[in-house]
């Protein structure tokens, strides 16, 4: 058998890197203000109403979390575009390689969710499997923007919110944007647990440094010439 | 020729005093949101300005939007706009009926050409070729269709003429379509509500009498002096809301304590509506301060949008009593077991992955 050789690759810039955290801590805060909004517990308490605003407080940290989610969304959105070949657009969307990128994906499903196939099967920056899901939840993520900031737009007099004002009427009112920002909710929920799940199987299986890769934007690849 | 008279001619014929007039123009400003400084716009208008003729239409509706209107709290309102002046049609109230009726249609329709102002009260079924409503042999859309080419300008009288209402409710087997999406190229007001505020559909007339112009409307076509805040905005137990004091059942003592009615399903924050600085009869009350949700009455989909009492809304596609979070939840649930396998499977294949890449590592 041949040695091990391992490089250190370069693979996410720091806007890539800043966009990453600032979003998972906004994410964590919007989803946990989210759902206590979606459904506030009982404080039962003698106090008068003049006296408390802790369910204005929570709100006050949903809208607050979300102007920082829009600007790092609007970061990461200018990135795609100026960005390295693993920020770019053209790593999420394959235009003129579907081909090869849905063969590629499907060995991905083999042999990181099914396990039939062994590892390692490794890419350098995202496999397709995982940019598939990443260009999701940036739709999705432009998707609770437009919706959040729709119910903000009435209670704000800032400029910003209001223009997503015209959400609101396109679907049917507040009472329907409010429904699907709440299960927009659950998907990113859903999706975080099967991220980080995903994550911490790859550096704990193969070892590879996935993990801090968000932190320093290099891992370590082996033979990086032969790999894609 | 006899000019039509005004307003105020009719108003001191039926013995109402100058200062009752000048009364009802000041509580008609302040109704429509007007500065104190344009009352004595309202007063001039109201002696001056022949009567605007008005033909009002009675489609797919339960005639409350009438009833409302007839009970806005005050007297010059049905006296004068309503019995007297203002209608050259409306099939409900008028004493002419039959022939008299329809030639009084007919007649403003011809001699009013371009000038008379139709309001709409109930949707318009196109279904099976809108045979659900007809009116003297004719379909609700024939004679919408018909009225609307000379109209000035449209109202559309509470949620039916506006976005359907329960008619249009799933399935919708007449085919309910509200005004705006049958008539297109006419200024259409939207009044909704189930029924609207009577003040607030007098004081839309009266708008459109008094200056003779569309008030200015939202995005969706509503009068901003009444639609641009949401119930919850200006509702009374709003600092309860904001304090996280909720009722939690019904008669439970938060309830008693009149705190917020958010979790009991209120569609306060997600309707636009006057009701909480009006109030209904005159400013007796309106269904918050009598300790019941709102539920959205003014809404488009509202009858859709259900359970009334419940925060959540069922989630469409998965059946009755599903919301998104039990969606959720059960997604959650699939998504626990699917990483559970997994990691068993890890586990099980773990060892013999790491030890044979750890033999290759270390072979020569």
């Amino acid at each position: 058998m041949a040695k091990h050789i391992f490089r250190r690759v370069y693979l996410w810039e720091w806007p890539v890197r800043i966009y990453h955290w600032v979003t998972a801590l906004a994410v964590v805060a919007l989803a946990a203000t989210g759902l206590m909004i979606g459904a506030p517990v009982a404080v039962m308490s003698t106090r008068e109403a003049y006296a408390g605003y802790w369910f204005g407080t929570v709100r006050f940290v949903h809208f607050a979390a979300a102007y920082v989610f829009f600007f790092a969304l609007l970061l990461r959105v200018y990135w795609l575009f100026v960005g390295n070949s693993h920020a770019r657009w053209s790593a999420f969307i394959p235009v003129g390689r579907f081909g090869t990128f849905f063969r590629e994906m499907w060995a991905v499903i083999r042999t990181d969710v099914l396990q039939l196939q062994k590892p390692p099967l490794d890419f350098v920056g995202h496999n397709p499997m995982a940019a598939t899901t990443y260009a999701f939840i940036f739709l999705l993520s432009a998707f609770q923007i437009a919706t959040g900031f729709a119910l903000y737009a009435p209670m704000s007099a800032a400029w910003l919110p209001g223009l997503f004002a015209w959400v609101s009427p396109l679907m049917g009112g507040d009472a329907g944007v409010r429904l699907w920002h709440h299960a927009g909710t659950w998907v990113f929920l859903l999706f975080a647990a099967v991220h980080v799940y995903l994550v911490l199987y790859h550096d704990v299986v193969e070892s590879r440094g996935e993990l801090s890769s968000m932190v320093g934007g290099s891992r370590f690849v082996e033979h990086p010439a032969e790999h894609r | 020729m006899l000019t039509p008279p005004t307003i105020w001619e009719h108003a001191a014929l039926l013995g109402h005093s100058r200062r009752d007039f000048l009364k009802f123009c000041s509580w008609l400003a302040a109704a429509a949101g007007l500065e104190s400084s344009q009352v004595g716009q309202v007063v001039h208008a109201l002696e001056t300005k022949p009567r605007i003729p008005v033909v009002w239409f009675h489609f797919q509706e339960c005639t409350c939007c009438s009833e409302s209107f007839i009970r806005s709290s005050h007297p010059i309102v049905s006296d004068v706009i309503l019995d007297k002046l203002s209608l050259d049609y409306t099939q409900t109230l008028q004493a002419a009926a039959g022939k008299q009726c329809e030639d009084a249609l007919q007649q403003t329709m011809k001699k009013y050409k371009g000038e008379y102002l139709m309001l709409v009260e109930g949707s318009i079924p196109t279904g099976d070729d809108g045979v659900y409503c007809c009116i003297n042999g004719r379909t609700a859309l024939d004679i919408c269709r018909e009225a609307a080419e000379g109209a000035k300008a449209i109202v559309a009288w509470g949620s039916c003429a506006s976005n359907g209402c329960i008619q249009a409710a799933k399935p919708n087997p007449t085919g309910a379509t509200p005004v705006h999406k049958l008539i297109t190229g006419k200024p259409i007001i939207k009044v909704p509500g189930c029924p609207p505020i009577g003040e607030v559909m007098a004081a839309t007339v009266v708008h459109l009498l008094t200056f003779g112009t569309i008030p200015k409307l939202d995005r969706v076509g509503r009068p901003l002096a009444f639609y641009s805040r949401r119930v919850h905005d200006t509702c009374y137990r709003r600092p309860n809301y904001d304090a996280g004091l909720f009722v939690e059942s019904w008669d439970d003592d938060n309830a008693r304590k009149g705190y917020c009615l958010y979790k009991m399903g209120c569609r306060g924050p997600s309707t636009y509506n006057a009701c909480a600085v009006t109030g209904w009869n005159g400013g007796t009350s309106f269904p918050i301060r009598s300790g019941h949700g709102c539920i959205g009455c003014s809404e488009e989909n509202f009858w859709d949008n259900g359970p009334f009492y419940n925060r959540l809304t069922n989630f469409p596609g998965f059946g009755i009593e599903q919301t998104a979070d039990k969606v959720g939840l059960a997604a959650a649930a699939v998504t626990a077991a699917g990483i559970g396998a997994h990691v068993a499977l890890t586990a099980a294949r773990k060892g013999g992955v790491i030890g044979e890449q750890e033999r290759d590592a270390k072979e020569p």
